[in-house]
């Protein structure tokens, strides 16, 4: 079977996060190209994290897909440069995070500065903008864990990465 | 120099490997829950960026060895990481202490490499930065509120210092693996490294109230495969599962 290259785009849109289950692969910017050369279709995929333990599962999650479909010949590369950025999250990725629960990334001040001026994260459950940053690091990788001084409710915040 | 390439790769993959392997003992171990889980995704993040540059390694080497050959199937001498990386977890204030002093080198280390003329490497420090900033702020945060807080903890923040300064210098050491990367252009502009690197450390040290300790004895020898003691009980538990089992899967 011959698929256009927009019919393997929508297909990769079935395809979530295993870690994240709300967020497709296309709304995590992991999904990096689609190429067709006749009945072969190659998908080059990029990881969020250096470590990510996630990413074998998503090469092979792609392809059972696509061979549902019935795209056989199908192969998955695994690209580091350019290096993944929360800036590629789409923006439907960013509402599907915080109705879920996850507060989106926010515009964060470089890293490296130490004693920056801290950031808002609006709490994803009460909108509201007194939270506090409980650990840097999350329940994976590309989280931090935050809590919410109004409502109280623990939340994950998904860290910008630049 | 026979493959100084594949040298400075296990350098620096040797270095995120066992420094990875050393924070994943924490495992279950942590303070406090946010600091287990904080000190495991630092793990996380070694582990991952160590089997990037072990399966690129195993590609310039050119003899077949794949990621995982090159991670549990050496022996001690062929081991090129850092005394540093190596030394005991000890205590949580020694385990952030020894975390300082690589981030604050790693950070400045892969500024450099993201301009490496080697695209492979230039790749790797791209991704690998950007999860070494967020390091380099966790490690340089608790450093401050260690020294800068309690007695007990300030002394304990000192006492780990005070001990592995002696193995700090060994960031610096350089041979001839490292002048053929440097006249090729693979590693850009390392002459400013070390002025970043006291930069970072000096300013933070101060700013936690912490003294550099007097004594200047230097103790290196990793990265010619030297290692202290501790290595082989490492390797003992990293490589069990490959020496038992060869070639086993999962």
């Amino acid at each position: 079977m011959v698929a256009t290259k927009e019919e393997i785009w929508g297909y990769l849109e079935e395809v979530f996060d295993p870690e994240v289950p709300v967020l497709t692969v296309v709304d995590l910017g992991v999904v990096r190209n689609v190429e067709l050369d006749g009945d072969a279709c190659k998908v080059t995929i990029t990881p969020t994290y250096s470590g990510c333990p996630a990413m074998k599962r998503i090469e092979d999650d792609i392809v059972e897909n696509l061979n549902e479909k019935g795209i056989d010949n199908v192969s998955v590369d695994l690209v580091l440069a350019p290096a993944w950025t929360t800036d590629w999250l789409s923006e439907d990725g960013k509402r599907k995070l915080k109705e879920y629960g996850i507060a989106p990334p926010e515009n964060e001040p470089d890293k490296s500065v130490l004693f920056a001026d801290p950031f808002v994260v609006p709490c994803p459950k009460c909108e509201a903008k007194d939270t506090r940053l409980v650990s840097q690091f999350g329940s994976t990788a590309c989280k931090a864990h935050y809590q919410c001084n109004v409502c109280l409710e623990p939340f994950d915040y998904f860290k910008c990465l630049r | 120099m026979e493959n100084a390439l594949f040298e400075y790769l296990l350098r620096l993959g040797d270095d995120s490997l066992i420094l990875g392997h050393r924070l994943s003992e924490w495992c279950g171990h942590g303070p406090v829950l946010e600091e287990d889980i904080a000190l495991t995704n630092l793990s996380l993040d070694l582990i991952g960026q160590a089997t990037s540059i072990f399966d690129y390694a195993g590609k310039v080497e050119g003899k077949g060895r794949s990621e995982d050959d090159l991670a549990f199937l050496r022996f001690d001498k062929d081991y090129r990481n850092l005394l540093l990386v190596e030394r005991p977890n000890v205590d949580f204030g020694v385990t952030i202490m020894r975390q300082f002093l690589f981030d604050a080198y790693r950070k400045p280390l892969f500024e450099r490499l993201v301009h490496s003329s080697d695209e492979m490497i230039a790749a790797i420090a791209a991704k690998s930065l950007k999860e070494t900033k967020y390091h380099l702020r966790h490690s340089s945060e608790w450093v401050i509120r260690l020294g800068d807080g309690t007695e007990e903890s300030h002394n304990r923040i000192q006492d780990a210092l005070n001990e592995l300064w002696k193995y700090a210098a060994e960031i610096f050491y350089e041979d001839a693996v490292d002048a053929e990367l440097k006249a090729n252009g693979v590693l850009p502009d390392m002459d400013s490294l070390k002025s970043d690197w006291d930069t970072i450390v000096h300013a933070v040290l101060e700013e936690a109230t912490l003294t550099i300790p007097d004594n200047n004895w230097k103790q290196e020898g990793g990265r010619k495969g030297l290692h202290t003691e501790h290595l082989g009980f490492i390797l003992a538990e990293l490589q069990y599962m490959q020496r038992a089992y060869p070639n086993m899967e999962w």
